[in-house]
């Protein structure tokens, strides 16, 4: 059995009496463990697609099932870190970084000793107690994740997380992600618009296409793991990112 | 070896008046912000009190060389003299009480209510859309033109006068509450929303955050609307209340005794907003700024 399955899902917005199909009728069959990266020009639907399946969103059309079971419409079942970081302003980090095991109903001190650690890991050690104002793009973003990350569902669902990042910063957080996605054995989700971030990270890539959003092709990432630097360099990389590069050029030739 | 410790002590020197260097440049380009904030702080209190003390002087010199009639103007010693006598011998205290009790619990009761009422529209957006003309209508009512209507219907007493401050500042604060509930991030809602909240969770976690800024910024205008409320009720009927010894000192043309409520009622006035100013620092506890 799959983790979590999307079949024939798909989201017509209405908007001032016209149709918008956002997303055409999609499936998605990941299983679990997976690291599953979707890539497609900006407006192909990939929002759309991680609301539906964080059931923020209802779908026109389709069924979305985690491990077998429909989940429309139900929010909490799986983690999510929306595409801005949404951090709540008059909160400390920490407080923003425990508020999932809060809502969850743990007590405030077990959510903190779970946090802490995970903060000095991870370059926000020492910031607990300032606000999400005090902090750089990257930083908030890191609390995002790490918020993300602690509410501890299976499947987690990334909306361009590492998108305010420097190529850096960026590089050492793809690796850290990699460390959890191995060490917590979770499902990954990951929206991203760079090329060599998907195949970097990925088991398997969803191509997206715009207008009207659809799904355009699945393509399977044989390179072993563990990967480093130098998979940058390695020759099937080379090729997928070529092969890849095409794809999204004919769509980005089909809108001009 | 001796000589390599020498090294190292000669280093160390340098060192030294290398800091000390530096100190002394610092010093000389980088003013400190809080020193010069706090100088000039102490500088324009001392104008405040000095500009305060010519004022009353002033009056008293003015009323007493006739440049000002001293029937309509009193003066501040006559003042202080009629105000101490009001306060030994006659019901100066218990007004004061009166007039700041009705006030202050009409506009608890009001801003209370007022923030529940304004917080309830978040609740229902076809609720809020009903009842928003008559919210505004209400905000556009005078409402001490209906104090008559209040005193005959609530009586003489004190709860006529926390009635009218309650209506003073209950659709005030509805309305500021309104517009925080109005510009709670959506985005945030959902991001809650996708934590598996539910929706008293959202409502306690993101919505009463957002709109605290909006019903805190109503508070100082309140407090002196209830105020206002509390003595046109008194005015207009009331057996006790500094409001009723003005009107009463006018009646029987004692200036000097109306003088001294306008004086005790700038006091009231003046600590009830800083009683909001400590409110408003109590309600947003642990926020940045
Ligand atoms: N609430 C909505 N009402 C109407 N149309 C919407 C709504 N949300 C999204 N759309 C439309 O659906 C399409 C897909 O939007 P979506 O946000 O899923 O794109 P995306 O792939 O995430 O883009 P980006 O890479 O820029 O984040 C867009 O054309 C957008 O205008
Ligand atoms: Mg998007």
């Amino acid at each position: 059995m799959y983790k979590l399955e999307v079949v024939a899902g798909g989201k017509v917005f209405k908007k001032d009496g016209q149709e918008v199909v956002a997303l055409q009728e999609t499936n998605m069959q990941i299983a679990k463990g997976k690291f599953v990266s979707i890539i497609g020009p900006s407006g192909c639907g990939k929002s759309t697609l991680f609301n539906m399946i964080a059931g923020l969103l209802k779908p026109t059309s389709g069924e979305i099932l985690l491990d077998g079971q429909n989940i429309i419409g139900k929010s909490g079942r799986v983690g999510y870190m929306l595409q801005k970081d949404l951090l709540l302003p008059w909160r400390t980090i920490l407080s923003n970084i425990i508020l999932g095991l809060e809502l969850k109903g743990v007590s405030k001190k077990e959510a903190e000793n779970r946090a802490v650690p995970l903060m000095e890991k991870y370059g926000l050690g020492g910031f607990e107690n300032h606000y999400p104002g005090e902090l750089s793009g990257g930083m908030k973003q890191r609390a995002a994740l790490l918020r993300t990350l602690l509410y501890d569902q299976d499947v987690i669902l990334l909306d361009e997380p590492f998108g305010a990042l420097d190529a850096q910063t960026r590089l050492k957080m793809q690796t850290w992600l990699l460390q959890i996605w191995g060490d917590f054995n979770k499902t990954v989700l990951f929206v991203t618009h760079d090329i060599d971030e998907a195949i970097y990270l990925s088991d398997e890539i969803y191509v997206l296409s715009p207008r009207p959003g659809r799904l355009k092709e699945i393509v399977t990432v044989n390179i072993p793991r563990p990967r480093g630097q130098d998979t940058l360099l390695m020759k099937e990389f080379v090729d997928l990112k070529k092969k890849l590069l095409g794809m999204l050029k004919e769509d980005q030739e089909k809108i001009e | 070896m001796n000589s390599g410790s020498n090294n190292i002590a000669v280093s160390k020197t340098d060192r030294l008046q290398e800091n000390k260097l530096l100190r002394v440049k610092k010093q000389s380009v980088i003013e400190d912000p809080a020193q010069r904030e706090r100088r000039t702080r102490h500088i324009a209190l001392l104008g405040r009190i000095l500009v305060g003390f010519i004022i009353i002087a002033a009056w008293e010199l003015f009323t007493r060389i006739g440049l000002l009639d001293s029937y309509y103007w009193s003066n501040p010693s006559t003042i202080v003299q009629t105000g101490w006598t009001s306060l030994t011998e006659g019901t100066l205290l218990t007004d004061l009480v009166y007039t700041s009790g009705a006030t202050i619990i009409g506009f608890i009761l009001g801003t209370f209510i007022g923030s529940l009422l304004g917080l309830s529209f978040w609740w229902s957006d076809l609720y809020s859309r009903i009842s928003e003309p008559y919210i505004s209508a209400f905000n556009a009512i005078p409402k001490l033109a209906l104090a008559p209507v209040l005193v005959i219907m609530f009586g003489i007493g004190f709860s006529s006068k926390v009635i009218l401050a309650f209506m003073m500042t209950v659709i005030v604060t509805a309305l500021a509450a309104k517009s925080g509930v109005h510009s709670v991030d959506k985005d945030l809602e959902k991001m809650l929303f996708s934590l598996g909240a539910k929706r008293s969770q959202v409502f306690s976690k993101v919505v009463i955050p957002s709109a605290m800024p909006w019903i805190v910024s109503s508070l100082k205008i309140n407090i002196a609307l209830a105020l206002a409320g509390t003595i046109v009720g008194e005015f207009i009927s009331s057996r006790q209340g500094i409001g009723r010894m003005i009107l009463y000192a006018g009646q029987i043309m004692d200036t000097n005794l109306v003088w001294v409520g306008v004086v005790v009622l700038s006091a009231l006035s003046i600590l009830m907003y800083l009683g909001t100013v400590w409110l408003e620092r109590f309600l947003l506890k642990g926020r940045p700024q």
